[in-house]
Order: structure tokens, then sequence, then C-alpha cells
């Protein structure tokens, strides 16, 4: 069984667990989600739509092998700077990031640079935000939490160089 | 979404212009598929924040995740976060129904962070394989507490930033 048939048993079963409890509270209530989720939907498609369609663009428009040199092994706080950078511009989806990550952990980037550049990227991926953040959240949250979630990467660099790990 | 849709078109001109029209029209196929892939999922997770949003008792949540919920409200903030199913098809629906529904931006934040920082889904399927344990599992405990702290710092700037707010 594959990961993504996996994935969308237990979002369908987890729909359908809390349609069994909205129903439990009365028909109305079911119809009533039913309709709200049904409109969410009509009304996120073309967003969904601009962002897939239009991220590909974006990401094409910058290559891997520039990112991968960002995170060259130059260390100290400059190469935490770059490597942050480097995850908010990380285009594509997981296995682009953690594989850059891998391979500048082999061509001999600092585990700190690392660990901030997964982290920004978990936080700041560009795509992630285009595509998925920004449709379904207000935009005032989103870009609040961005702003406030900056300090996160270099906090976690810090942690990783205080304590010498991983 | 206007500046996004400018983005996109420049990108795609610069694609056009380095690539042809196959270029172009290559990565629109490839998109086109994975657009229709994830329609069904953007349905559940639209379905999901909708029930949600329906059952979960307003006053409660407010109770609990709202802006005078305290260290207890970043902290179940990001337990959901942390143990949330699927990926961001589910993750902002989610996150949108309960901020719709009474939760504040601290506890909020705390989801979404403890979401993309900690949630099992992506650190199993991607980051283990790809990175080794050794590295996830330092990432994840490093990573630990930055969900509560990025919800509290977000609570402690929201209140001064929007004053009007509080206490809602």
């Amino acid at each position: 069984m594959s990961a993504a048939l996996l994935i969308d048993i237990i979002l369908w079963g987890a729909v359908a667990a809390v349609g069994f409890i909205a129903f439990q509270r009365g028909p109305e209530i079911l119809t009533a989600s039913l309709r709200d989720g049904a409109m969410d939907f009509v009304r996120i498609v073309p967003r969904i739509a601009l962002g897939v369609i239009g991220s590909g663009y974006i990401a094409a428009i910058i290559p891997q092998e520039i990112i991968t040199g960002w995170l060259g092994p130059n260390s100290g706080w400059r190469g935490v700077l770059t490597a942050v950078i480097a995850g908010a511009a990380t285009p594509g989806g997981p296995v682009v990031g953690f594989s850059i990550g891998a391979v500048a952990l082999k061509a001999g980037g600092g585990s700190p640079q690392v660990i901030a550049y997964v982290i920004a990227w978990a936080l700041f991926a560009f795509q992630r935000l285009l595509l998925w953040e920004i449709p379904f959240m207000p935009a005032r949250f989103v870009w609040f939490r961005a702003a406030v979630s900056l300090p996160f990467p270099f906090l976690a660099a810090a942690i990783a160089m205080a304590i010498g790990r991983p | 979404m206007i500046m996004i849709g400018v983005l996109v078109a420049i990108s795609a001109l610069l694609v056009w212009r380095r690539d042809g029209i196959s270029g172009v029209t290559e990565i629109l196929t490839h998109d086109l598929a994975l657009f229709g892939g994830i329609l069904p999922r953007v349905l559940a997770g639209c379905l999901l924040g909708a029930f949600i949003a329906e059952i979960l008792p307003h006053e409660k949540v407010s109770r609990s995740l709202g802006a005078n919920s305290g260290l207890k409200g970043l902290l179940i903030g990001a337990a959901f976060g942390a143990i949330l199913p699927g990926g961001p098809f589910t993750a902002y629906p989610v996150a949108s129904a309960l901020l719709a529904v009474g939760a504040d931006f601290g506890a909020t934040i705390a989801l979404v962070v403890s979401w993309t920082l900690i949630g099992y889904g992506r650190a199993v399927a991607w980051e283990l394989p790809i990175m080794g344990t050794d590295f996830t599992l330092w990432r994840v405990l490093i990573s630990l507490p930055l969900p509560i702290m990025a919800g509290a710092l977000g609570r402690f700037v929201y209140v001064r930033m929007y004053p009007k707010d509080r206490g809602e």
C-alpha cells in the first residue's frame, strides 16, 4: 500500500468520523457543514489552481544547483543566514527540500546550517505559502505568522551549535 | 492574489524565453495532473474544517485556545498540530476553522508551526529516509520548544499591534 493511499484513507476516515459526530448532533448540522465545506472548496479551487500551476513556473526559474551552492561549507552565522534564505527560496515539495539538505550535509555543510535550512524551509518555503497557506488562511494571519517565525531558524541553529549535535 | 498572478506570468515568460513553448506546456501538463490529483484531498480538507467548525463548541474553543488561554492554550495548539493527520490540505483548513471559532493568533501559530516542524507525517515519510535517523531525531528535538515560543511571541506582539481585539 502506498503512502499516498494511506494518507487518503486516514484523511477521509477523519472526515467520516467528524461527519458522523455532526450527524449525531442533527441532520441539519450535517447538511449545513457539508454546504459550508463545499462552498469553501469552490472558493479555494481557483486559488489552488493558480498556486499549483503557477509555482511550477516559479520553481522552474530557480534551479536547485543555485540553492545547493548557497548551502556550501561556509560556516558561522553568515552560513546560517544564507541557509535561511535558501530554505525560504527552495521550490518543490519535501523530497527536494530534504534532498538539498542531505546533499549539503554530504558536501561538508555544518549541521547548524543544515538545521537552519530545514527549519526555514518548513517555516517559509515560498511554494507552500503561496500554494496552501495563503489560499486557506486569512492574509493577515499568514504574514503575521511568517514574521513571528523569523527568529526561530536562527535560534535552532544556536541550540545546535550550543549542544554540538547532531 | 494579483501579485502572485503577476509573479507567475513573469516566471512563465522567462521559462518560455529559455525553453520555448514546449517548456511552458510541459510544466503546464505536469502541474495540471498534480492539480487534478490534489483536488479530492482539498475537498476532504475543506469538509474536515467545516465539520470541526460546526461541531466544536465555540465557547469552549475560545476558552481553551483563545487570547486568554495562557500557556495551556499554546500547548493544546502545538499538540493538535503535531498529531494532525494528512498534509497542508488538512492543516490549513483546520487551522482556519479554529481561528474562525475563537482560537487566537497565538494558539493558531503554535498549531501551524508545530504541524510544519514536528508533525510526524513529513518527518516519517520524507525526512527520516532522506536525512537519516540521527539528524531527524536531533532536528525534531531542537524544534520541540519552537511552536510554543512562536505562539507566545505571536500572542505577545498581537495584543500590542491590535489592542482592540483583546479578550475576544
